[in-house]
């Protein structure tokens, strides 16, 4: 079947089997590779991008529901050049060993900031629960109280 | 990258200085006991030198045009920071910036190839030497063209940020090995003194770090190739079944279905797509051949101190009579542990021509060309590894024999093929962290010390039977040395104490996870000193420095120990209490206080004091990293993960309900202090690893008065 989303801004249509998981669209059908696979059953996060704003582990939801609507993934949502505040809290940071999961952290995050801009440790520690085998949380969660300082200053800045 | 290849400018020819000896030594004699345990001893504190091509003229470096270096490192990334590491050692002597060097991993087909694997926290250790001769026999090269180019002499040049200055004269590097051809190998200068250090020490930046930041497609499971169809294959879940037939008809209708491939006693699907070869693959029907269905009791009684394949690891005095009074004996155990890696393991295999070509996610380059090549039965020569970014390692990928697999899909249908492994068979074809069993027995003196201390221990292989390791070491050894990381003694004052190692090879493969034998060693033998340390009544501090002598690394394991000894307070204060444990491993001594309180039911870890001398530290931030990860990825370990066996198979299959360390048991303190009590780089990746274990169940210990014995630890 024909699906028609947004992507990063950018209008996009695939013909695929509707229940083929948004993950392998993003990843093999549009080359944005930055969405991760991990395990398949929405249990450890890699693959958590953004529908409509809500951080959506993509390995477990179906393409078919994304029609109309907006996705943003790793690569959409900032550039070596203008990176997102999670991306320059986590460059800041030196946040990533192996690097593999930390799109998904950064994603999740990202989400997570929207909705609770100033998160508590206890806010984090519940909302915020992908796999990192190399287990760098203790400099994620530095990464994402920087994160949201980094916000605030934009924020007190326009205002 | 045939990219690259086209802007290749020049490539250098530097001959470096380095060994060929991969393992310790072996000879015949070592067949007698006490020399093997001299070996034994040797293989825990040597370093040995890197192993790979290199005796002979190498690619390492490549200079390109707009002045940059590139450096083909035969050790790969695996969020370790090796490249990181070997940019900051190789500009030390390069005289280029950090920034100036792009640092790739070398396929085999560059030359670069590293004899052994990634792993046994070596790579800074062993190329620390070997690059910086490579990078000071580079720089001189360049100065010697630059002075012909300069009409002045060598001497009076100077090298700085890739610029050879002299005479009122510059050049880049570039400039200077513009339209060189032949070389000018001088011998190998010497190289600085370690307090003119201009980046080694400093806290540089990863260099992948915004590649990893805006998700670069720099792994494995990224790699593509023109035309490339996906692969799944089936994989028994019963412990030891054989695949006794296949049928593939409703599977060859499925959409996207290329080609159902049967070779030998395997099956693969290749589709267009990887859901569409997942969906195919679920519909062959398979018969298997279950010759038996283990049970988690059976696997424990293999696996007992007392059975097996026995082995003195370490001798000194009389051995304790467990019958006599005054002897503490405590058993402790540990379970089977998975890597859980979140890359998946996998490979894009293209054979084409009588050539394959493999790009993956492997920490033994070498060995999987050499595998790869004699399934194919092609010459080494034509089998092209190209390793990528690992997206971790932790020992899972020094066994990475599913390139062939990949390599046959794509002989068999003709096309480049991508295959890796899902979560669930990640899970049951693990090599996984073998259970152990340990007995520790101990006596105190008339004074309340150690007169007496013995470590027992079980384990399944973890280097034995590993393809990386030549069969006839384990036999001449008559050990397993991974087994036995951090299960010797370190209390070398104790006047009698040894180690005795029962090694079993179990039914499932179990192999090398991050620190080897370390993690459940430390646990049992640290968890047992410090119950000798109540028993004595004495501060556990003191109690263990009292037992080390000044031999050996002795001076630097007590340094370790005094420092953190200082963050460490008997008692409860306020709900928390704290524990500290210890211990040494590859030449890297290490000691950890754990503060923690039980909240809700549950063990809360708050703050984890590390003091670590693993000498030189090239990168004190990155080292600073492993040794965060390594005490999050151990408390994970030891407090929350296990495998086990149900219905004959190996269970769970799943993150979750494998139960990981997940951000909220993270401490929220983790201070690590760096020591560098050696003058050259030492092991970092495990050593940190020992102690957590230990420290947290000492810490227990004094909250509660319970000594728990078992990990994964949990609360009764």
């Amino acid at each position: 079947m024909k699906i028609a989303f947004n992507i990063n801004g950018q209008p996009q249509e695939v013909d695929v089997d509707g229940n083929t998981p948004l993950l392998w669209v993003v990843r093999d059908m549009l080359n944005l590779k930055g969405t991760k696979f991990g395990c398949g059953k929405a249990a450890c996060g890699a693959c958590t991008l953004h529908v409509d704003g809500e951080a959506i582990r993509s390995c477990s939801y179906a393409v078919k529901f994304a029609e109309g609507k907006n996705i943003t993934t790793i690569e959409g949502l900032g550039t070596a050049e203008k990176l997102h505040p999670v991306q320059q809290a986590w460059m800041e940071e030196v946040v990533p060993q192996c690097g593999y999961c930390q799109p998904g952290f950064m994603m999740a995050t990202a989400a997570l900031l929207e909705k609770v801009p100033n998160p508590t440790d206890e806010d984090i520690d519940n909302n915020i629960v992908n796999v990192c085998r190399c287990a760098t949380y203790y400099r994620m969660r530095k990464a994402i109280h920087r994160a949201a300082e980094i916000n605030r200053s934009a924020n007190s800045i326009t205002q | 990258m045939s990219e690259k290849k086209k802007l290749s400018r020049r490539k250098f020819l530097v001959r470096g200085g380095i060994g060929t000896i991969g393992v310790v030594a072996l000879g015949t004699y070592v067949f007698r006991n006490p020399m093997r345990r001299k070996v034994y001893e040797l293989s825990e504190t040597v370093v040995p030198p890197y192993s790979g091509a290199g005796t002979e003229a190498n690619l390492w470096f490549e200079v390109t045009k707009d002045n940059q270096v590139v450096l083909y490192s035969p050790k790969v990334e695996m969020g370790q920071g090796v490249f990181t590491g070997i940019a900051q050692i190789a500009a030390e002597e390069l005289d280029v910036a950090v920034e100036q060097i792009q640092v790739v991993a070398a396929a085999t087909s560059t030359g670069v190839i590293d004899g052994l694997s990634t792993g046994g926290s070596l790579s800074i250790a062993s190329l620390w030497q070997p690059l910086r001769e490579m990078a000071a026999t580079l720089r001189e090269m360049v100065k010697g063209e630059a002075a012909k180019k300069m009409g002045v002499g060598t001497s009076s040049l100077t090298t700085s940020n890739g610029v050879v200055s002299g005479g009122g004269k510059e050049m880049t590097f570039a400039e200077a090995l513009e339209g060189v051809v032949e070389w000018n190998l001088p011998d190998t200068p010497e190289l600085r003194p370690n307090r003119q250090y201009k980046f080694v020490g400093k806290p540089v930046k990863r260099v992948d770090l915004m590649p990893k930041i805006i998700g670069d497609p720099i792994f494995g499971m990224d790699a593509e190739m023109p035309g490339m169809l996906h692969a799944c294959i089936i994989r028994k879940e019963h412990i030891g079944a054989t695949l006794k037939s296949v049928d593939t008809s409703k599977a060859e209708q499925m959409p996207g279905v290329v080609k159902v491939v049967k070779i030998d006693d395997w099956v693969g699907v290749v589709a267009k797509s990887f859901p569409q070869a997942l969906a195919a693959k679920n519909k062959l029907d398979i018969e298997w051949d279950i010759p038996k269905k283990w049970t988690e009791a059976e696997i424990k009684d293999m696996l007992q101190v007392g059975k097996g394949n026995e082995m003195i690891t370490q001798k000194t005095g009389s051995a304790l009579d467990p019958e006599e009074e005054g002897v503490v004996s405590i058993e402790f155990t540990s379970p089977i542990g998975a890597h859980a890696q979140i890359e998946p393991n996998g490979a894009v295999a293209e054979v084409k021509d009588g050539k394959a070509t493999i790009i993956m996610s492997t920490q033994v380059v070498a060995l999987t060309r050499q595998q790869v090549a004699e399934a194919l039965d092609l010459s080494e020569e034509d089998v092209n590894i190209i390793p990528t970014y690992l997206g971790g390692g932790f020992g899972r990928r020094l066994d990475t024999r599913h390139a062939i697999e990949a390599a046959r899909l794509s002989q068999a249908v003709g096309k480049p093929v991508k295959y890796f492994f899902t979560r669930k068979e990640e899970f049951q074809h693990d090599q996984f962290r073998p259970p152990t069993h340990h007995v520790m027995r101990g006596k105190l003196n008339e004074d309340g010390l150690l007169e007496g201390l013995e470590h027992h221990y079980a384990s399944g292989d973890v280097v034995i039977n590993a393809p990386l390791f030549p069969a006839a070491m384990n036999t001449v050894l008559g050990t397993d040395l991974g087994a036995m990381r951090g299960g010797n003694i370190q209390y070398d004052k104790v006047p009698s104490h040894r180690a005795v190692q029962w090694h079993t090879t179990l039914p499932f493969a179990t192999s090398s996870w991050r620190s080897l034998g370390l993690l459940a060693n430390t646990f049992a033998i640290e968890s047992f000193v410090d119950e000798m340390a109540i028993k004595a009544g004495k501060d556990p501090v003191a109690f263990r420095l009292a037992h080390i002598s000044n031999e050996g690394n002795g001076k630097r394991l007590k340094a370790v120990i005094e420092k953190a000894g200082e963050f460490y307070k008997d008692g409860v204060t306020n709900g928390r209490a704290m524990g500290i444990a210890t211990s040494i491993d590859a030449g890297s001594p290490c000691a950890q206080v754990v503060e923690l309180s039980i909240e809700n039911g549950e063990i809360k870890v708050h703050k984890v004091t590390c003091v670590f001398d693993c000498g030189i530290a090239v990168n004190p931030d990155q080292v600073k990293a492993q040794c965060e990860g390594s005490i999050i990825m151990g408390m994970s370990a030891a407090m929350h993960e296990k495998m086990t066996i149900k219905d004959g198979k190996l269970f769970p299959t799943i993150y979750g309900p494998y139960r990981m360390a997940l951000m909220r048991h993270a401490p929220k303190e983790i201070d690590v202090i760096l020591i560098e009590g050696a003058d050259k780089p030492l092991p970092v990746g495990e050593p940190p690893l020992g102690p957590i274990g230990a420290a947290v169940g000492n810490a227990l210990r004094r909250l509660t008065g319970q000594r728990l014995t078992d990990l994964p630890m949990g609360l009764a």
